[in-house]
């Protein structure tokens, strides 16, 4: 019982982790392409592991700490305008293709030796190059807070002031993707989404709101690597990856693509049900007889093939996620 | 002017135009000149001259894979030809986007009907609102600066729904309505546009008979409210009923012009449509004869 206990404590630890606050933003930013527009980025790893550098490689030069948010939102602005100049023209699967490469190529790059100087190479930026500026900023005072059973540092890599931090940023962002959607902009960018051709004949240049989609979604989605480096380290393999990118779309279409609050939810039920589900078969495999069938070195891939199973389950069974609007849906004629 | 003494007017400004492919107008508002689109070595639009009047209903017509569609989509930004230019209000448009051609004042509606479904009636009628500052990305967080356009609009669009009987289904997802409604929505979406001209693609194709006459009707009230119409249309019995003036097309090109009445009677239309020898008869033992077969063939190549 007490075992039990403390598996469910460590999941609901989840529900806040600076990691479920990055996962929460970066599916913000591919709501925007995939829940609003209909854009299907299949790279969104790869805006994160560039807004990481971005951020990362600044302060490791020593450059201010505000030089390095703003060249990570850079990161992600030039990213997506490569990407989508040559491909927004184009019908929405390529983008998919483009996107899913292009991540690859920049999580290549990272781990090549060619800008090891500055990257890491392989092996990443370690934490403990860039992390001092941002603890800096902690206004809190020294030592630890205990929240019921919650207890973590004031300032630290997993401590209360990355959590404060980090759920500011997806309160900041959620506000302003909720207030651009909810705009005349917002429609334009679901009418294409609906037909793209449609609008055109309204006389909207759709090229042009779908690379703006396409940019601020990227932007945000650049914020959400900082986010996700500031407690961890940057390492190409790790962040940049494809696992990435599909537990973001878990993230969003457990929540509910084209909801506000889709997303967050979406991030914080995933990370507290792997969680759960990671610490649990654990236990289970030490202490039970489970333990004959399935090793604990093998409960990480079992928990990695069960969030393909639960993406598969949701596309075919609940499309509209948990918040989405069925009726909306229901209409989905192709 | 009563609605009368308008369409005496528009009979008049027609009357004088010769019927033949390429008549030139009194007020073109639309021409074209040498437009070509070949997909591959199949040639799907040649059309040397085309002038379209101004404020009144021109129907396109032509037999199946005769390039009408394909035409219009050239016309409309919406494919690019190999050859042309064509000038609307004097000014070209001939390589501009679909965009800037609607900006410009022609608006179309497409064949395969084009609502958006997942958003409301309401929603899809804003949509095509003009001029929306709320739609400029640096202005969409602030609603003050768009809460009036959009109150305007909706007013407007709610009129216009009105009209076409749809105001009841304002909340509705667009998806949820019948082919029919959907069709009248792309129009009343369209007339939010405040167009110069309106281009409809076979606007009656699906809709039920009963749905017909009031779309017919609408199509109507549109040229009487000074705009511009051209379709698309297969049902014959419409083209009569609402055209002032008929362009039919075959293999590409445009084979005859004039006013509907006399243009189905045209022997190039009837060739279009059914064929040079429509009328030989296939029992006719003389088809047994080669040299009777060989004259019909050298007819046939000739052609």
């Amino acid at each position: 019982m007490e075992e039990f206990l403390r598996i469910l404590t460590q999941s609901a630890g989840e529900i806040l982790a600076p990691t479920t606050a990055a996962f929460a933003i970066a599916a913000i930013g591919l709501n925007l392409h995939f829940g609003y527009t209909g854009l299907l980025n299949m790279g969104q790893a790869g805006f994160m592991l560039l807004g990481a550098y971005g951020f990362g490689i600044t302060l490791t030069l020593g450059g201010p700490i505000w030089l390095a948010f703003l060249i990570a939102i850079a990161a992600g602005v030039v990213f997506a305008l490569l990407l989508g100049m040559p491909t927004l023209q184009l019908r929405g699967d390529y983008l998919a293709i483009v996107t899913i490469s292009a991540a690859e190529i920049v999580r290549w790059f990272g781990r090549s030796t060619l800008w090891q100087e500055w990257t890491g190479g392989a092996s990443g930026l370690q934490g403990r190059y860039y992390k001092d500026p941002f603890h800096a900023l902690s206004f809190l005072p020294e030592g630890r807070f205990a929240l019921g059973p919650f207890e973590y540092i004031n300032t630290g890599s997993d401590s209360w002031f990355t959590r404060i931090f980090a759920w500011g940023l997806v309160a900041l962002v959620l506000i302003f993707v909720w207030l651009i959607t909810r705009s005349p902009w917002g429609r334009v960018l679901k009418g294409i989404r609906e037909d793209e051709d449609a609008v055109r004949a309204l006389g909207k240049s759709v090229y042009s709101y779908k690379l703006q989609a396409l940019v601020l979604g990227g932007a945000i989605g650049a914020l959400a690597g900082v986010v996700y480096a500031i407690p961890l380290a940057i390492s190409p393999d790790s962040m940049g990856g494809r696992t990435m990118t599909f537990f973001v779309w878990t993230v969003l279409l457990l929540g509910g693509a084209a909801t506000v609050f889709g997303p967050v939810l979406g991030s914080m039920i995933f990370f507290t049900a792997y969680m759960f589900m990671r610490t649990g078969m654990r236990a289970l495999s030490e202490d039970t007889a489970v333990g004959n069938v399935i090793s604990t070195t093998q409960v990480e891939y079992i928990g990695g093939m069960l969030v393909g199973i639960t993406l598969m389950c949701l596309v075919i069974f609940r499309p509209q996620g948990i918040l989405g609007n069925k009726k909306e849906l229901a209409f989905n004629v192709r | 002017m009563s609605v009368d003494e308008t369409t005496t007017a528009r009979s008049t400004s027609l009357a004088d135009v010769a019927h033949e492919p390429g008549a030139a107008k009194p007020d073109p508002i639309l021409v074209a000149d040498h437009v070509v689109r070949r997909f591959g070595g199949m040639t799907a639009v040649d059309v040397d001259h085309l002038e379209v009047q101004e404020g009144v209903i021109t129907a396109l017509i032509g037999p199946n894979g005769a390039g009408k569609t394909t035409f219009f989509n050239l016309l409309t930004g919406f494919d690019t030809p190999n050859t042309g230019e064509w000038t609307f209000q004097g000014r070209s448009l001939s390589g501009k986007s679909g965009a800037a051609v609607a900006k410009a004042g022609v608006v179309r509606t497409f064949q395969l009907t084009k609502a958006l479904g997942r958003l409301t009636v309401l929603q899809n009628m804003l949509l095509a609102s003009r001029d929306n500052p709320g739609e400029n990305l640096w202005l969409s967080w602030l609603p003050f600066l768009w809460k009036k356009h959009e109150a305007d609009s909706t007013e407007k669009a709610m009129e216009i729904l009105a009209r076409f009987k749809l105001d009841t289904k304002a909340n509705d997802y667009a998806g949820s309505l019948s082919g029919g409604q959907r069709k009248l929505l792309e129009m009343a979406r369209a007339l939010m546009t405040d167009p110069t001209m309106i281009m409809l693609d076979e606007p009656m194709a699906g809709v039920n008979p009963a749905l017909v006459q009031s779309l017919l009707g609408h199509v109507q009230a549109l040229r009487d409210e000074g705009m511009t119409v051209l379709f698309v249309e297969h049902d014959m019995h419409a083209v009569r009923h609402i055209s002032d003036w008929v362009v039919v097309m075959a293999e590409g090109r445009i084979v005859a012009e004039g006013p509907p009445s006399s243009v189905m009677k045209d022997e190039a239309v009837v060739d279009a449509y059914l064929g040079a020898h429509h009328d030989t008869d296939l029992g006719d033992d003389s088809l047994l004869d080669p040299a009777v077969l060989a004259r019909y063939e050298a007819e046939e190549e000739e052609r």
